[in-house]
């Protein structure tokens, strides 16, 4: 190995905190523009839905369980159920049927 | 009494945001786990997995990272697949620089951006505006030493969690996207409808485009689709606070509901 792990580390850590600090740090005052506005209004829950499917289906060893806890995810959040609740079950359903779907 | 008042808001933000932070850290800590052992594989020892982790705070960003490092590739490259990797951090730091209160000192900031995670994100999106910072510091504090520990006993430990274990808590995480993203939806029809064009959007692009990595497909659809519901559904003026305001009595409530 000619490089540093530790070198490699630093590098990837400096370029990790600049992205995510710069806007919050730069940008301090309201946006104006109304286009930009939605635009952000929109971003977290596009990212968010387009990080869930079908990575949900894929994460699991069958994409049943996956599309099972995508399926009760919804129905549980729909009806009022919180972050953790929501979470739990998701991972309930899944280990349940796996235990059915999946040998060993 | 006014000062304590407000120290008071702040200590319940932070037990809060440590509450909300559990599901997180238990998710992480499986992710982190699988995360270790690919950086095993790539020649780190625990103590490197567990500040690759503590720094880097991205599962897509630290494997592109881990394949750099297996690559032996140069410093160069590693800084701009870090970039690519993790460019939708930057939308999420612009996107939360809207939600603080303009007067929120410049410190905070920079601890807050410090761990602007997929999740950690979804769950201050998901507070009353303006957030307030100590939410995210106690979910901070329970989810990051989750993160960095699964990396470095992950590198330890290898194949030790059952394979059906990690498998059940990996969807841990989607379960908590999704509660963030339902909430809204279910108020604002126009969320609605772009969290379905996502999902099938992000199906579409998984099947045609395979070559796209994951990081780079959320980057580029939140880029289009986020555009494309800002130019046909502009949010009025005062319609974005009522809005806000309206997601925030509703996380509100449950929050109190689960307290």
């Amino acid at each position: 190995m000619t490089h540093q792990i530790w070198l490699y580390i630093a590098v990837m850590a400096a370029v990790c905190y600049a992205i995510r600090v710069l806007p919050l740090t730069l940008l301090r005052k309201r946006i104006q523009n109304r286009f930009l506005r939605s635009f952000l209004y929109y971003v977290p829950y596009v990212t968010l839905s387009v990080m869930t499917f079908p990575a949900i289906i894929e994460a699991t060893r069958t994409p049943i369980a996956g599309g099972a806890a995508l399926g009760l995810g919804i129905l549980l959040a729909w009806m009022g159920a919180g972050l953790f609740p929501v979470a739990v079950s998701c991972c309930a359903v899944v280990f349940l049927l796996e235990w059915f779907l999946v040998s060993a | 009494m006014i000062q304590l008042r407000v120290l008071q808001t702040h200590k319940t933000a932070l037990a809060n945001g440590a509450r909300d932070g559990v599901p997180i850290g238990l998710g992480y800590f499986a992710v982190a786990f699988s995360l270790g052992i690919a950086a095993r594989n790539a020649g780190l020892t625990a103590v490197q997995g567990f500040f690759l982790s503590f720094f880097g705070m991205a599962s897509a960003g630290e494997y592109a990272a881990i394949t750099v490092i297996a690559a032996d590739a140069s410093y160069l490259e590693m800084a701009l697949v870090t970039l690519i990797a993790n460019a939708r951090y930057l939308l999420m730091s612009f996107a939360l620089s809207q939600r603080m209160s303009p007067t929120t000192p410049l410190r905070h900031r920079l601890f807050v951006g410090y761990s602007i995670t997929d999740e950690l994100f979804g769950i201050a999106v998901a507070q009353p505006k303006p957030l307030d910072p100590w939410y995210s510091y106690g979910s901070y504090i329970v989810a990051i030493p989750c993160w960095a520990t699964g990396t470095a006993v992950g590198v330890i430990a290898g194949n030790l969690l059952p394979g059906r274990v990690v498998s059940a808590l990996s969807v841990a995480l989607f379960g908590m996207f999704i509660a963030v993203v339902v909430p809204p939806a279910k108020q604002d029809k126009i969320v609605g409808l772009f969290a379905l064009l996502s999902f099938g959007a992000s199906f579409a692009a998984s099947r045609l485009l395979p070559t796209l990595s994951g990081g780079t497909r959320t980057i580029l659809l939140t880029l289009v689709l986020s555009g494309l519901a800002a130019a046909l559904f502009p949010v009025p003026d005062n319609n974005e606070t009522q809005k806000a305001s309206g997601d925030n009595e509703t996380s509100g409530t449950q929050n109190e509901v689960e307290s």
